[in-house]
C-alpha cells in the first residue's frame, strides 16, 4: 500500500500551508475526537419536536381517501399537517415544477410523502407516521426506460447534438458495430443521512440548519412555502456527513417540511430520516438504458456514430434535464467521434425522481464509448488500450460533438504516462500467459482515460460570492457560497485566502456557511466549489489588499508596487512589519479591512436549440489501469492493482486532491460492481439499507494502489492559482474496473469477442457474461 | 436495575425501556453525541464502542461493537468506551494517524472507525504485541467509509497498530477498578423494567432460565441482539418481555473430547470460532466473512441457529458435519440432528418454553474433508447468496460417504440429498461432479431475490462442487490459486 510523501509542496520562506501545499482537513482533529456536530448532534432548543412523513405504499394510484386519526392519537403526536396546511408554494421543484412538498390526490412513486407528523420523540413520529389508513385507486406505473421510451413518456424534451453527417459516415464506413448497455443507478449512501432542523424566530421568520448542498435554494423554497420573502429565512450548513449531489435538491424537502411544522406548531422542528426512509425517499443516480451506432476503420479510428443514452428519471424533472444533458456531453469522453449524432432521453417512470450524483449524468454517458472502443478492439483484435490511443482528441481532430473546440490537449501525454508506469505492456503479455494456463481464474487489465468538462451547464450558476474579514489581530475569517461535504473546500479556501495574505493558513478561519453572509449561492456541485468559491474569495482579499497597499505606501513612503506580502509580514519599501502588528496600523488608520468578493465564470455558452457551443471553461482528465481476476465457476472477482495518474491542474492541496482521487475512484468502483439497486414488479425498492446495497467496503480497495498528480500541469485558463476542479472526474477511474471484467471475460475467446457487460457487475452478471462469451465461443469453433 | 461503567464512570439504569438501543441511550439520554448513527441495523460501523467484560482474571477485555444493535440491558456488568472519552489530550495514537494520514474526509463515519482502530489497538499494546495487516483489515471490515475509499484509513491503522504500537499515556480509561458493590451487582441477575411494564430479565442459571420461559411465555429470548435488535430498530416494534441467555453460565461452556466440540448456544463467534477453526479449518475463511468483527463480538451460535434464518451462514456447515442440536427446558433435554431442527421458513421444532443449549460437532477424522464456500456480492460483512458446505469421507479417490448442506437454496438450510447420492460410492472426479450438479436441480428450487436469481444460485451451487474437486486435488501441493480470494 503506497505511503504519500510529506510536505513535498511547501518551499522555504513560504507560510505555512498556503495554497499549494498540502494542509489537513480543517476539521480532521474534530472528527476524530467525535467533537464534529452534525446537524442531529447540536444542543436542541427547548421544546423541540421531531417529525417524519406518512408516504405512499403506491407506485401510481389516485389517493381516494386519507384516514389520520391514528396518527394523531399516537401518543406524543404534537401536528398532523396536510398539503392543505401549506400556507405558500406547493410546489418544490428546483428547476422545473412538478416536486408537491406533500402529495394530495396524485401520487407517483412508492416513498413519496403525503401527510407530515410533529412528535415530541424521532421514534413516535416514525410509529405514528405508519398508522394512516389511506385508501388508493391504482393506476398503470411505468417503471421501467423501455416503457417509457416506447410511450415516450418523458419528463422534458429530448434533445439531440450533432456534428456532420454521422449517417453518410456510417454507411461508408469499414467497419460497423453496433451495441447496447444498461447502466445502473446508484444510492449516494451519505453517512449522515438527509436531516434540518428548524427554528421559528420571532418575526414568523425561520432559521434552517440543514444538511444541504445548496442552502439557498433551501432557504428560497423553505420562503415560498411559508409564504414569506426570501430574508425572513436563514439557512446555515456547517458541514454535511457526505453529499456527493445527494443533498443538492434532495435535502430542501426536510427544510420545508421541518419550517411547515414549526410554522404551525410554533415549535423547533427537528426532522432526520431514517437510513430506508432516506432511501426509499430520496433521489438517486439515474440508470441509463444507451445504445450506439459506430463506424471505424482497420485501424479502429472512429469515423461515425450514432448515440442514444436514455436517463431514467423517475416521476418528476428535478435536475433530470441537465444530467441527461451532460451524459450527451460526455458520451464521447475523450474521443474524437467525427461525424456524430447524440441524442438524449428523460424517461419518466413512477419512481423516486433520480437526481444528482457525483459525475452527473457523465459517468453514464461515458459508458457508452467505452464500451464501444472495447468492443472495436475485440472486433479487430488489438489491445483495448491502442484503440483508446488512437481515437483520444488530438489537435486537428479536437472538435466535440457539442461544436466545443478541445483546446489543451491532455490525455495523449497523460495516458502515455500511466502506460509507461503501470508497465501495461508486460502485463498484458504476463496475463494473457497466465490466462492460458488457468481454466478457472481469468485475469483481466484495461487502461481508461476520463475527459470532463468543468462548469455548470446552467450558465447562470457560474457565480459565486464570499466575504473575507480580518480582524485587529491580525486573525481573518472568510465565509464563502461553498459548502462542506467532506471534499475540503473550507481548508481549500483557506489556503486561498493565506496565500492572498502570505500568511500560516491557521490564522484563516471558515465557519458555516450561512444565506445572511452570502446571498444567492450557487449549489456545491459540478465540482465548482473551490473553482468558484476560490476566486470570488481571492477576489474579496484583492479589494481589501487594495486599501492596504495604499495605505502602506502613504504610511512608509514608498511605491504601491513597493509593497509585498510575505511569510507573515508586510513589506513596505525598507520596512518590513510583523502581519498583526501591520493589521493594527491600518485599523488605526481607519482603512477597511473587510470586503465582499464575486466571481463569474468567463467564456461560457451553449445553445440548447441547435445542441452547439462552449459549454465548459475547461476539462479535467485522469486515467487509471485497473487488473482484476475472475472466478469462472463463481463470476467473483477482485481487483488486485490501479494505479491512477490524474490531472488537477496546480494542486490547491495535493493531500485533500489524492483523497478526493482515491474516494471517488473506490465509489466508482463500487457504482460499476457490486452496489445494486433492485426494484420490485411493484416499483417497490428492495434494497432499503446497507445489508442488502453493498457499497465499497476495506476489502474491496485494490491492494496494490498508486495514485499520483499529473506534473507540471497548470490550468490553461486562469483559475484561481491554476488549479483544477476534482470533485467529480475522478469518479469516472472506476471505469477501468469494468472494462478490465470485460477484458477478464474477453480471454475465454482468446480475445475475440466481450459479451455486454450491464452494471453492475455483480458475481451473478460476470457469470452470466462467462457464459456468454463460451457460448460464443462454441458457436465460433462449429461454424469453422 | 442494572450497574455498568460509562467512560470509566459508574452508571445506574432503572425504569428506562429496555428496547432503546444503546446508541439512542448514548444519544438522547446521555447526550453523548460521538458517537453517530448510520443505519440502525449493524452494517455500517459509524456507532462502534468498544464493551469491556472482566474476565476471570478480573482485568477488563475489550471488544469492538455496533451500538446501534445492542440492547441497554446487555452493559450490565459491563465498562461501555465511546469516542466521547477520547477527546481530551494526550490524543490516543489511533487519533493522531487518522489526522496525519488524512483519514478522514466527512468526518461521519469517522468517530466509528477510530473506535475499531482503538479496539485493535488496546488488544494488542495491552498484550505489549503488534497488529498483523490481516487483523487490522478484520477490525475494519465492519465500518463504511464512502468518501476515502479507505486507503488513508488502512495506513492510519498500519501506522499506529502494525508497523510499530505506541503505548498510549491515557490507557486508565481501559482499567477503572470495579468496587465491591459493582462486583456484587455483577453477580445479580439484571432486570430493567420500564413504566409501561417492558423488561428485560438476565437469569443466572439453567434453572432460572427454564422458570423464566414458562412464566413469561411470550418472551423473547437474546444474546447479542444482533438480529433481535433489527425488529425494534428497523420494523419498530416494541418487545415488551426479554430474556437474556448472556449471563447464564451453563451456555457459556466450550468444552471437547476426542469425538466431539460441544459449544455453548450463548457463545459468541469471537468465543468458539478459534477452537472451531483449530478443528475444521474451512471454518476460517468463512468465518471471518461473516457478518463484521462487530458482529461477531456480539452474536452468538445459538442466535444463528435460533432465528432459523434460510441464509444463516452457521447452519450448512454444521449439517454437512452432522452436528447436532441439545434442546433444554422445564420438561428435560432432548438431542436431534441439527438437520431435524428446521421445519420451514423461520420455523423450527423449538416448542413452548424450550430453547438451545449447545451444538455438538463432531472432530474430523484422517478421511474426511469438509469445504465452506461462501457467495455474496461483497466480500466483507455480505449475507451470502448462496452457502455451500460439504463434507466427504473418502476412501482414496472414492466417496464413501458425503452430507452437501447448502443455504441461501431454500426457505431452510438443506442437504442436498439427491447430489448426495449421485456422489455417494462414486470416485471423486468430474463426472461424479457433473452428475451431483445436475441432481442438484431435483433438491432444489431456489427464489430469485435481491442477492441473487434462482437460475444463478443454483448454477453456482453446482460449480462450487466443481471448486471442492479442484481443490481437492491441489491440497496435497498447494497449487495455484484456486479462489480469487486466495489469489488475492
Amino acid at each position: 500500500m503506497r505511503k504519500l510523501p510529506r510536505d513535498i509542496s511547501r518551499q522555504s520562506g513560504q507560510a505555512i500551508g498556503i495554497a499549494g501545499q498540502s494542509a489537513l482537513h480543517d476539521s480532521a482533529w474534530l472528527h476524530v475526537r467525535g467533537q464534529a456536530r452534525y446537524i442531529d448532534d447540536l444542543l436542541e432548543p427547548e421544546g423541540l419536536l421531531h417529525a417524519a412523513v406518512g408516504h405512499s405504499e403506491q407506485a401510481h394510484a389516485r389517493i381516494l381517501s386519507m384516514d389520520l386519526s391514528a396518527v394523531r392519537a399516537y401518543p406524543g403526536v404534537v401536528a398532523v399537517i396536510t398539503l392543505a396546511d401549506v400556507p405558500g408554494h406547493t410546489d418544490i421543484g428546483p428547476v422545473f415544477p412538478g416536486d408537491p412538498v406533500l402529495a394530495s390526490e396524485l401520487v407517483e412513486h412508492i416513498g413519496q410523502p403525503i401527510f407530515a407528523v410533529a412528535a415530541t420523540s424521532h421514534t413516535a413520529a416514525r410509529k405514528a407516521a405508519r398508522l394512516a389508513k389511506v385508501e388508493y385507486e391504482p393506476l398503470h406505473a411505468v417503471l421501467s426506460t423501455q416503457e417509457a421510451l416506447d410511450k415516450s413518456f418523458f419528463v422534458r424534451p429530448s434533445h439531440t447534438q450533432q456534428r456532420g453527417d454521422p449517417d453518410q459516415a456510417l454507411a461508408a464506413a469499414p467497419h460497423r458495430l453496433k451495441g447496447e448497455i444498461n447502466v445502473g443507478g446508484q444510492e449516494h449512501f451519505y453517512l449522515e443521512s438527509q436531516v434540518a432542523m428548524v427554528e421559528p424566530q420571532e418575526d414568523g421568520g425561520m432559521f434552517v440548519h440543514t444538511s444541504s448542498q445548496h442552502p439557498s435554494e433551501v432557504q428560497k423554497l423553505v420562503a415560498e412555502v411559508l409564504g414569506l420573502p426570501i430574508h425572513a429565512v436563514q439557512a446555515e450548513v456547517r458541514r454535511m456527513g457526505g453529499g456527493f449531489g445527494g443533498k443538492e435538491t434532495q435535502a430542501a424537502a426536510l427544510g420545508c417540511v421541518a419550517a411547515l411544522l414549526a410554522h404551525v406548531t410554533g415549535k423547533p422542528i427537528k426532522y432526520r430520516l431514517s437510513r430506508p426512509d432516506d432511501m426509499v425517499q430520496t433521489g438517486k443516480r439515474h440508470d441509463f438504458f444507451n445504445t450506439y451506432d459506430i463506424g471505424f476503420d482497420d485501424q479502429g479510428l472512429i469515423q461515425g456514430a450514432d448515440i442514444m443514452v436514455a436517463g431514467r428519471c423517475g416521476f418528476s424533472p428535478d435536475l433530470s434535464n441537465a444530467i441527461v444533458e451532460r451524459a450527451m456531453f460526455h458520451s464521447d469522453n475523450g474521443y474524437f467521434l467525427d461525424q456524430a449524432r447524440v441524442t438524449g432521453h428523460c424517461c419518466k417512470t413512477h419512481t423516486v425522481s433520480n437526481t444528482a450524483f457525483r459525475g452527473f449524468g457523465g459517468p453514464q454517458g461515458m459508458m457508452v464509448i467505452e464500451q464501444a472502443v472495447d468492443d472495436i478492439a475485440r472486433h479487430l483484435q488489438l489491445d483495448p488500450l491502442d484503440v483508446r490511443k488512437r481515437n483520444l482528441y488530438r489537435p486537428g481532430r479536437d472538435i466535440t460533438h457539442y461544436g466545443q473546440v478541445i483546446e489543451q490537449h491532455i490525455l495523449p501525454e497523460l495516458v502515455a504516462q500511466l502506460e509507461a508506469s503501470s508497465d501495461y505492456r508486460a502485463r498484458r503479455e504476463e496475463i494473457t500467459a497466465f490466462n492460458k494456463q488457468n481454466p478457472i481464474l481469468k485475469r483481466g487489465l484495461a487502461l481508461t482515460p476520463v475527459k470532463f468538462g468543468i462548469s455548470f451547464t446552467a450558465k447562470h450558476l457560474n457565480q459565486a460570492g464570499a466575504l473575507v474579514l480580518i480582524y485587529t489581530d491580525g486573525s481573518l475569517h472568510v465565509n464563502h457560497g461553498g459548502t462542506e461535504m467532506g471534499q475540503g473546500l473550507y481548508i481549500k479556501i483557506a489556503q486561498v485566502v493565506a496565500a492572498a495574505f502570505q500568511v500560516d493558513v491557521d490564522k484563516v478561519k471558515v465557519s458555516a456557511t450561512r444565506t445572511d453572509k452570502v446571498p444567492n449561492t450557487s449549489p456545491t456541485a459540478a465540482s465548482s466549489g473551490s473553482d468558484l468559491n476560490g476566486m470570488a474569495a481571492l477576489d474579496a482579499c484583492e479589494k481589501i489588499k487594495v486599501g492596504l497597499v495604499a495605505f502602506a505606501a502613504e504610511q512608509y513612503g514608498c511605491k504601491p508596487e513597493q509593497v509585498r506580502f510575505e511569510n507573515n509580514q508586510v513589506v513596505a519599501g525598507e520596512e518590513r512589519l510583523d502581519w498583526a502588528e501591520f493589521v493594527q496600523k491600518a485599523y488605526m488608520n481607519r482603512v477597511s479591512l473587510s470586503s465582499s468578493g464575486f466571481y463569474a465564470t468567463p467564456r461560457i455558452h451553449y445553445d440548447f436549440a441547435t445542441g452547439r457551443g462552449h459549454p465548459f471553461l475547461y476539462y479535467a482528465n485522469g486515467a487509471a489501469c485497473s487488473e482484476v481476476v475472475l472466478d469462472t465457476l463463481t463470476g467473483e472477482y477482485r481487483v488486485l492493482r490501479t494505479d491512477i495518474l490524474h490531472d488537477v491542474g496546480q494542486s490547491l492541496n495535493p493531500d485533500i486532491d489524492i483523497g478526493q482521487i482515491e474516494g471517488g475512484f473506490v465509489q466508482g468502483m463500487g457504482w460499476l460492481t457490486t452496489e445494486e439497486l433492485v426494484y420490485n414488479d411493484k416499483g417497490r425498492l428492495m434494497t432499503t439499507g446497507p445489508a442488502t446495497y453493498k457499497i465499497p467496503a476495506v476489502s474491496d480497495t485494490p491492494p496494490d494502489l498508486r495514485v499520483n498528480l499529473l506534473a507540471a500541469s497548470p490550468n490553461r485558463e486562469a483559475t484561481v492559482f491554476r488549479s483544477k476542479a476534482v470533485g467529480e472526474p475522478p469518479l469516472m477511474l472506476g471505469i477501468a474496473v469494468w472494462s478490465a471484467m470485460r477484458d477478464a471475460v474477453a480471454s475465454l475467446t482468446d480475445y475475440r469477442y466481450s459479451p455486454p457487460l450491464d452494471t453492475p457487475a455483480t458475481p451473478e452478471r460476470m457469470l452470466n457474461a462467462v457464459n456468454a462469451a463460451r457460448a460464443w465461443a462454441n458457436t465460433e469453433q462449429e461454424t469453422v | 436495575m442494572i450497574e455498568f461503567y460509562l467512560n470509566g464512570q459508574s452508571q445506574k439504569l432503572d425504569q428506562t425501556d429496555p428496547n432503546l438501543s444503546i446508541l439512542d441511550w448514548l444519544r438522547t439520554k446521555m447526550r453523548l453525541n460521538g458517537t453517530k448513527e448510520g443505519c440502525a441495523s449493524g452494517d455500517c460501523g459509524a456507532c462502534t464502542v468498544l464493551l469491556g467484560s472482566l474476565d476471570p482474571q478480573g482485568e477488563w477485555q475489550y471488544a469492538a461493537m455496533n451500538s446501534c444493535i445492542g440492547l441497554i440491558g446487555a452493559l450490565h456488568g459491563k465498562h461501555l468506551i465511546t469516542v466521547d472519552a477520547l477527546q481530551r489530550e494526550p490524543a490516543h495514537p489511533v487519533q493522531t494517524a487518522m489526522v496525519e494520514c488524512n483519514g478522514s474526509q466527512c468526518g461521519f463515519c469517522t468517530p466509528g472507525i477510530v473506535m475499531s482502530l482503538v479496539g485493535l489497538h488496546q488488544q494488542v499494546a495491552a498484550a505489549g504485541q503488534h497488529a498483523n495487516a490481516h487483523q487490522l483489515m478484520e477490525a475494519l471490515a465492519g465500518n463504511l467509509c464512502r468518501c476515502t475509499g479507505y486507503r488513508p484509513i488502512i495506513e492510519a491503522g498500519a501506522r499506529s497498530i502494525v508497523d510499530s504500537v505506541q503505548q498510549w499515556d491515557g490507557s486508565a480509561l481501559f482499567s477503572p477498578q470495579p468496587n465491591a458493590a459493582f462486583m456484587a451487582a455483577r453477580e445479580q441477575s439484571a432486570v430493567l423494567q420500564d413504566e409501561a411494564g417492558n423488561s428485560f430479565t438476565a437469569p443466572l442459571s439453567l434453572a432460572a432460565l427454564r422458570e423464566l420461559l414458562i412464566a413469561q411465555p411470550q418472551a423473547r429470548l437474546v444474546a447479542g441482539s444482533t438480529d433481535l435488535a433489527l425488529e425494534i430498530t428497523q420494523q419498530l416494534k416494541s418487545l415488551p418481555q426479554l430474556v437474556s441467555v448472556e449471563q447464564v453460565a451453563e451456555l457459556q461452556q466450550l468444552e471437547q473430547d476426542d469425538e466431539n466440540l460441544t459449544i455453548g448456544s450463548a457463545l459468541t463467534y469471537a468465543q468458539f470460532g478459534p477452537l472451531l477453526n483449530q478443528n475444521w479449518p474451512a471454518f476460517a475463511p468463512m468465518l471471518e466473512r461473516l457478518g463484521s468483527l462487530q458482529i461477531r463480538n456480539r452474536a452468538t451460535l445459538g442466535g444463528n441457529i435460533g432465528n432459523a434464518s434460510p441464509i444463516g451462514d452457521m447452519p450448512p456447515p454444521l449439517i454437512a458435519l452432522g452436528a447436532e442440536v441439545q434442546l433444554d427446558s422445564q420438561n428435560g433435554i432432548r438431542w436431534l440432528a441439527l438437520q431435524d431442527y428446521f421445519l420451514d421458513y423461520k420455523k423450527t421444532v423449538l416448542q413452548p418454553g424450550e430453547f438451545i443449549r449447545a451444538v455438538r460437532v463432531p472432530k474430523p477424522a484422517a478421511n474426511e474433508r469438509l469445504f465452506i464456500y461462501k457467495i455474496s456480492k461483497r466480500l466483507d460483512d455480505d449475507i451470502s447468496a448462496v452457502l455451500a458446505a460439504f463434507w466427504l469421507r473418502l476412501d482414496g479417490e472414492k466417496i464413501e460417504d458425503c452430507r452437501l448442506a447448502y443455504g441461501g437454496m431454500a426457505g431452510i438450510p438443506k442437504r442436498a440429498l439427491a447430489a448426495e447420492t449421485a456422489l455417494r460410492g462414486q470416485t471423486f472426479d468430474e463426472s461424479a461432479i457433473a452428475a451431483a450438479a445436475a441432481a442438484l436441480s431435483q433438491d432444489f428450487k431456489p427464489m430469485s431475490d435481491v442477492r441473487a436469481s434462482a437460475t444463478y444460485r443454483l448454477e453456482v451451487a453446482g460449480n462450487l462442487l466443481r471448486r471442492a474437486l479442484y481443490e481437492h486435488r491441489a491440497a496435497p501441493t498447494g497449487g495455484a490459486a484456486l479462489t480469487v480470494t486466495d489469489y488475492a
